[in-house]
């Protein structure tokens, strides 16, 4: 069962992540992964794009947690956007938008790289 | 307490309870039971069996998606707990028991293996260790969050279970809709 994708578009500064379908347990490794390789890559400045993501649970949310500190000690970050409100009430329920810059728009997570 | 049952094993199947011999407990009307194994690839069925039986009781999508988040968080623990994974034998399997009362939605998921409790989890690898008690604390946060009532029953390599509960109206708010009419 193929629930869960990634795909991911690399520009000079930053990569961004677009996440599609169901981020659980079984499918928060294949999430792991495409974020390790991000690091071995030396890509720190990660936007992920959440439009495409029907539901997530504390294990998807988990990763984000286990990579952030590594991202942001080699001057990176992650930047979320394009949440549906089902999706942030979660982020939201486990206090993450004051660890985590979760804008409404792709464009608005970009920029503040750029700033 | 003796319960007669005939409990169905689908979405289809729809049986009612009776309770002989305890006239104050309130009658379960109805039950809904799934078993599974516990793997990971499994959390899409559960989520849509517990999110089927949740709209058809007639919860709004709002509650149906906080009973189908709190039912996945409750599964996962099990799944990367409960069973030690050096003494799986793939044959472990998971319940999810669904009682319907005319008051409430009550979930119970219950295993066979060590039970799980996020404060005992002692591993040699810390970083697994953190990992683990992170993802774990942060399920066991959001089940208390989303549902009414959590309560956790562990009886290691017996059965464990947890329960949670739903009411189908949100009590506070019918206290307060009480209050208004008072003041009427």
């Amino acid at each position: 069962m193929d629930t869960f994708s990634i795909s991911r578009v690399n520009n000079n500064e930053y990569s961004i992540l677009y996440l599609n379908g169901f981020l659980d347990a079984h499918t928060a490794p294949e999430l792991e992964n495409e974020i390790e390789k991000l690091i071995q890559e030396g890509r720190f400045k990660i936007v992920v794009n959440f439009n495409d993501l029907n539901y997530i649970s504390s294990a998807g949310l988990g990763v984000f947690m286990g990579f952030i500190e590594d991202i942001r000690k080699n001057g990176g970050d992650i930047k979320m956007c394009s949440m549906s409100p089902k999706i942030f009430r979660v982020f939201d329920l486990l206090g993450f938008p004051t660890l985590y810059d979760i804008v409404e728009e792709e464009n608005k997570a970009i920029e503040l790289f750029k700033n | 307490m003796f319960v007669k049952r005939i409990v169905g094993t689908g979405l289809g199947s729809q049986q009612c309870v009776n309770q002989i011999g305890y006239e104050d407990m309130p009658t379960t009307e109805c039950e809904y039971q799934l078993r599974i194994p516990s793997e990971t690839d499994n959390l899409e069925l559960i989520r849509d069996f517990v999110s089927k039986v949740a709209e058809k009781v007639g919860f709004k999508s709002d509650d149906v998606g906080k009973i189908e988040l709190a039912c996945d968080e409750a599964c996962t623990n099990v799944m990367k707990h409960a069973y030690a994974s050096g003494q799986k034998n793939g044959k472990e399997s998971l319940d999810i028991l669904i009682q319907i009362d005319y008051d409430k939605f009550t979930l119970v998921v219950t295993d066979h293996g060590r039970g799980f409790d996020p404060d005992a989890i002692k591993l040699p690898d810390m970083k697994e260790y953190l990992a683990q008690l992170k993802v774990g604390g942060l399920g066991i946060y959001l089940m208390k969050t989303l549902m009414d009532e959590v309560d956790y029953q562990m009886q290691p390599g017996v059965r464990n279970q947890v329960k949670m509960v739903k009411y189908f109206i949100d009590k506070k708010n019918s206290k307060l809709i009480e209050s208004e009419k008072e003041n009427k």
